[in-house]
């Protein structure tokens, strides 16, 4: 169990100062998948080099199992990283930096020998044991940077944007790789990505940030689905945000009031009552409807084929956006042209209005 | 069809050979030229006025390592010669080692300060490379001769009541090549740490590595390249080297350079000195064929 205790990281002084990380604080629990999520500068990776010691806070406590982190140098860290380049030792095998760790901790010589063998089978490298890091594709590469983190049996594992660089496909398969690697091992993994929907599928917690703090904490069902605030609901998957005023709230449901005078009710976030907030609808929630039947009208401006399914850009009166998702169903006719009038409709509940 | 592809093929040949012509001619001329007339030289018979006379002899290759007893005619090994020969190959693998010692800190601070901050640095190792030979050795000089600033310094903290006397020393001559052929040493240390992916040092931490160890088994085996090409930097002409010696050793302490100078000059006797210089020249290249295979070797090794 990691504790991470109001971490701050101030880079500069006077006018240039700057906060990689601002009062951070957050508990990674035992065997767990925990995603640091957030758009590049948000300081998720300086909160990765803080746990792994590369980096020094300027305030605040980090501790292991009731052990401070921060008086340990990197070395002594029960922590291992997979860096975002690899950082593969070009001057040894593939055998050689999966054994380096366990050398330096000083195993006896067959113990890393039976332990290397068993992480090249458990990534798949065992054919390209003698190979120098050079000499295989970045798949593979990745592979080696895993087992060679992984070897030292480290209690965390740190990785840093570890699939950034592979392909569309070999990333789709190493995100269930990792997966099947850390309910395998039971090692607890902190996984630094700006790929929502990485996080979303690979994640048992997620901590979206952003501007060096910590914006939402939670599953990705309640990331996704509960967004504590505009910028979360923006950055996970696409939303619609509309204007509205909040004309009451009973408990968790709020009547909020569209601009085209229409109601609907939705979660509410906020607290109190009155004045303006934002309604956050998905684009898989809302539906085209005739003119006459939607809560919102406008003009049907652009058609987006994807394959599973269909995005429809609306403008609606008022200058807003809205985009409408549906899936795309065999033999099915979209019954709008581009330029034609629409509604646009979503059942109450599903949208949820934000503090601004 | 052929015959305009062959015409094609005798013009490619040509416009080649056109293009090493300036390179071959500087080759033949300028390189193999002087050590065909070297070599020669060397199997000739001394003039009496300096020069030679075209008579075949091997005395000179002779006297450079044995000489005759004027009195009993008894072949004894020429101490004389050994002894500098020692001397040169002795203070080259010193200064080579310390120009490691002082060039490693000094490239890997360098290496490691901001990209804008370090061509600075660079420039502040490379302007004394520029400065004429002899100023410099002059200002090494001015430093540790009996009453200069190093002894005075000394003397005026209360250290030392006597200057130490390092100038016309063999340690005076290392000091100087060592200041002389350090920025040989360090640009490509330099150069090949600025290569280095530094990510590589943290992962060695991150993978329970000591400083040292990171050290000894990252940074070491990959910056091995610039290590060898400033070893050779500062070995070769430390081995040749002759206005250090003759400036700082004040023509006591001689060094092969100094020898060979010695036996065109004063000596009169130019085919042992194109004998020694030949002589030089054959350990240098056995040197840097010891040192590249020893370097491979390792690297066999290591992988």
């Amino acid at each position: 169990m990691i504790e991470i205790d109001h971490v701050s990281k101030a880079y500069g002084a006077g006018a240039s100062r700057f906060m990689a990380l601002n009062e951070v604080s957050v508990t990674i629990r035992e065997n767990e998948f925990f995603t640091l999520l957030g758009p590049s500068g948000c300081g998720k990776t300086t909160l990765l080099r803080v746990i792994a010691g590369f980096v020094d806070p300027t305030a605040g406590t980090v501790t292991m199992d009731g052990q401070d982190l921060l008086q340990l140098p990197p070395h002594q860290r029960p922590v291992n990283t997979v860096f975002q380049n690899y950082a593969l030792f070009p001057h040894l095998t593939v055998r050689q930096n999966i054994a380096f760790g366990l050398e330096m901790l000083g195993k006896p010589k067959a113990e890393i020998s039976d332990t290397v063998d068993d992480m090249m089978a458990l990534v798949q490298m065992t054919q390209m044991a003698d190979r120098r890091t050079g000499e295989i594709s970045g798949g593979q590469q990745q592979r080696v940077a895993l087992a060679r983190a992984l070897a030292p049996k480290p209690k965390v594992l740190l990785l840093d944007e570890p699939l950034s660089a592979l392909d569309f496909k070999l990333r789709k398969d190493m995100q269930i790789e990792l997966k099947r690697l850390q309910s395998e091992t039971g090692i607890t993994f902190v996984f630094v990505t700006h790929d929502q929907e990485e996080a979303l599928t690979m994640s048992d917690r997620i901590a979206v940030m952003n501007a060096g703090a910590i914006r939402q904490i939670g599953s990705p069902t309640d990331i996704y689905e509960h967004p504590a605030e505009r910028f979360v609901a923006d950055f996970i998957g696409d939303t619609n945000f509309l204007s509205v005023s909040v004309r009451g709230v009973s408990g968790s449901v709020a009547e909020a009031e569209l601009a085209s005078g229409k109601t609907v009710k939705a979660r509410a976030v906020m607290g109190g009552q009155g004045g303006g907030a934002t309604l956050a609808v998905r684009p898989e929630h809302a539906s085209l409807v005739a003119p006459d039947a939607g809560l919102l009208t406008g003009r049907l401006d652009n058609i987006v084929y994807f394959g599973t399914d269909t995005h429809y850009h609306v403008t609606l009166s008022g200058d807003d956006r809205f985009v409408v998702r549906a899936q795309n169903t065999p033999g099915a006719a979209t019954p709008f042209a581009i330029g034609d009038a629409v509604g646009v409709s979503f059942p109450g509940g599903v949208g949820q209005v934000l503090k601004d | 069809m052929d015959d305009l592809a062959s015409k094609a093929d005798k013009r490619a040949a040509r416009t080649r050979w056109l293009l090493l012509a300036p390179a071959l001619i500087i080759l033949v001329v300028a390189a193999s030229g002087p050590l065909l007339i070297t070599l020669t030289y060397s199997f000739l018979s001394p003039g009496d006025y300096g020069g030679i006379e075209w008579d075949f002899s091997t005395d000179a290759w002779f006297n450079v390592f044995l000489q005759r007893d004027i009195f009993d005619d008894t072949l004894s090994f020429a101490d004389a010669h050994l002894s500098i020969l020692w001397r040169s190959v002795k203070l080259s693998l010193l200064t080579t080692i310390g120009a490691v010692i002082l060039g490693f800190p000094t490239a890997y601070f360098i290496a490691t300060r901001p990209p804008h901050r370090r061509d600075i640095w660079m420039l502040l190792i490379m302007i004394p490379f520029w400065t004429n030979l002899l100023i410099r050795t002059f200002a090494v000089m001015e430093l540790i001769r009996n009453e200069g600033t190093v002894n005075s310094l000394l003397i005026w903290a209360g250290v030392i009541d006597q200057p130490i006397q390092i100038l016309f020393t063999e340690t005076a001559i290392m000091i100087g090549m060592l200041y002389v052929y350090l920025p040989l040493m360090v640009l490509p240390l330099y150069a090949s740490m600025e290569r280095l992916d530094f990510s590589l040092v943290e992962a060695g931490y991150d993978l329970y590595a000591t400083r040292f160890a990171v050290l000894r088994r990252v940074i070491l085996p990959l910056v091995k390249p610039g290590l060898i090409a400033g070893s050779i930097l500062v070995f070769v002409p430390s081995l040749g080297a002759y206005v250090t010696p003759r400036v700082m050793g004040g023509g006591k302490q001689l060094m092969l350079g100094n020898l060979i100078e010695l036996q065109f000059g004063q000596g009169r006797n130019w085919p042992l000195g194109a004998a020694l210089s030949i002589t030089l020249l054959v350990i240098v290249m056995v040197a840097l064929i010891f040192y590249v295979r020893a370097a491979g070797k390792d690297e066999v090794h290591h992988g």
